[in-house]
């Protein structure tokens, strides 16, 4: 069972190095951002620093949401999502290994890379284990609930600017506890209620959008 | 996930007064078919008459609004769709199909060369014609190992010589123990023996 689960894995790993260019959009993200932002606004530090958290956060959410297209069409159309219900393990865990696929592609490369955007955008060095810590629990938010809106727009023709549609709404929440909880850290004031709701935010998550994609993808497969 | 049946020794699959709506119109209703080793089923009719939909009914992508199916075994379903990746190559995909079903990774090449791609296993799969991806197709079903195969259009984009392929993989498939049905409304699969037919524009259902 592992096996397979692992092969899931390791495939959507493999195809995405092989689509290697797209595969770097996040990094690309995150690096427009720090670069061009400080070029357009000035590169006067007090005014980077306090948009600094807000601006790595976006970079985190457009990468997050470029790769969403990506997450179910591309099965749905060559045949290979509807073999999910052909193989032996139950669907539901090949939906948490393809989102989990998902954050290790779009997340993970933010996470890892947000110290240095930090340090270019001169972010108060207090803030950011708190950074770290938002993206930690933030990024697997955004893909969760990004995959639920693939899920449920799997099946119409231009699905993607639905998809935006449906996922802002949600995604929002993340983004003011997020920035919040790093905006209040640089200042020298605990960031514990905004991380805790964060992590409240995940738990509820990772209860509930699995289940919901499960069948978001059983109806759409008709 | 429904846990196996217990059928009769010989039937793999049966399914009682199968009905699917789509848009509220029924595409098929009552249909009943049982899978028995070492028998194919032939599943005709024209364009629209819910052969693709049947199928899938059968293999378990979709629930049919009525009626039970129930089955001994796992299933295959090769469809318009292959469900193989382009940016892999040929044996890559097929290793993934190995382990996707929870088998070891082997047979990869003998498969290949069993369907005339003997040394494509580094080829990727965006590279071959449509002939070659059916072919890849019928690999896949042949290192899945089981024992039921559902086809759709198994002769699309082949040639005589594919065809020819087809018939012979789904004879040793029936020898083996196994069970075959099939869409078509093209060539007729020649294998020797007749087939039980399923006419979905008419609803008869003939055993020979």
């Amino acid at each position: 069972m592992i096996g397979s689960l692992w092969a899931l894995l390791s495939q959507d790993l493999r195809l995405a190095i092989r689509h290697g260019g797209e595969s770097l959009m996040p990094l690309m993200f995150l690096f427009s951002v720090i670069i061009l932002v400080p070029l357009g606004v000035g590169p006067g530090p007090n005014l980077l620093a306090a948009i600094a958290p807000g601006m790595i956060w976006v970079a985190a959410l457009l990468s997050s949401l470029l790769a969403l297209e990506r997450l179910f069409r591309p099965d749905f159309e060559d045949g290979s999502l509807e073999q999910w219900w052909l193989g032996h393990l139950p669907v539901y865990g090949l939906v948490l290994v393809r989102l989990f696929s998902h954050w290790l592609i779009t997340g993970l490369p933010i996470i890892l890379f947000a110290p240095i955007a930090a340090q270019m955008l001169f972010l108060h060095p207090d803030a950011l284990g708190t950074l770290m810590i938002s993206l930690g629990l933030g990024t697997p938010i955004l893909s969760l609930v990004g995959g639920l809106a693939a899920a449920l727009t799997l099946s119409t023709n231009r699905g993607s600017v639905l998809l935006s549609i449906l996922v802002f709404p949600l995604i929002v929440p993340v983004l003011v506890f997020a920035t919040g909880a790093v905006s209040v850290a640089a200042e020298g004031i605990s960031p514990r209620t905004h991380l805790g709701l964060l992590a409240a935010m995940l738990v509820l998550a990772l209860t509930l959008v699995p289940l919901a994609v499960t069948s978001a993808l059983k109806l759409n497969i008709e | 996930m429904p846990s196996p049946q217990c059928l009769p020794e010989n039937r793999l699959l049966e399914a009682h007064s199968l009905r699917f709506d789509r848009r509220g119109e029924p595409v098929f209703k009552d249909i009943s078919v049982t899978l028995e080793a070492g028998r194919l089923l032939l599943i005709l009719g024209p364009n629209g008459s819910g052969k693709t939909t049947l199928l899938r009914c059968l293999a378990g992508v979709i629930g049919p609004i009525e009626g039970e199916l129930e089955r001994s075994e796992r299933r295959a379903f090769l469809g318009h769709r292959t469900g193989l990746k382009a940016a892999l190559s040929c044996r890559e995909n097929l290793n993934f199909v190995r382990s996707f079903h929870g088998l070891a990774r082997c047979c990869a090449d003998q498969a290949l060369a069993r369907v005339g791609l003997a040394g494509f296993g580094l080829r990727l799969a965006s590279t071959l014609s449509a002939g070659q991806t059916r072919r890849l197709g019928l690999a896949s079903l042949l290192v899945s190992e089981r024992r039921i195969w559902l086809l759709d259009e198994p002769y699309a984009s082949l040639d005589d010589a594919g065809g020819a392929l087809v018939d012979e993989l789904i004879v040793e498939q029936l020898n083996g123990g196994g069970t075959v049905a099939l869409s078509t409304h093209q060539r007729l699969p020649e294998i020797g023996a007749e087939p039980t037919r399923l006419d979905l524009g008419t609803g008869l259902l003939e055993r020979p």
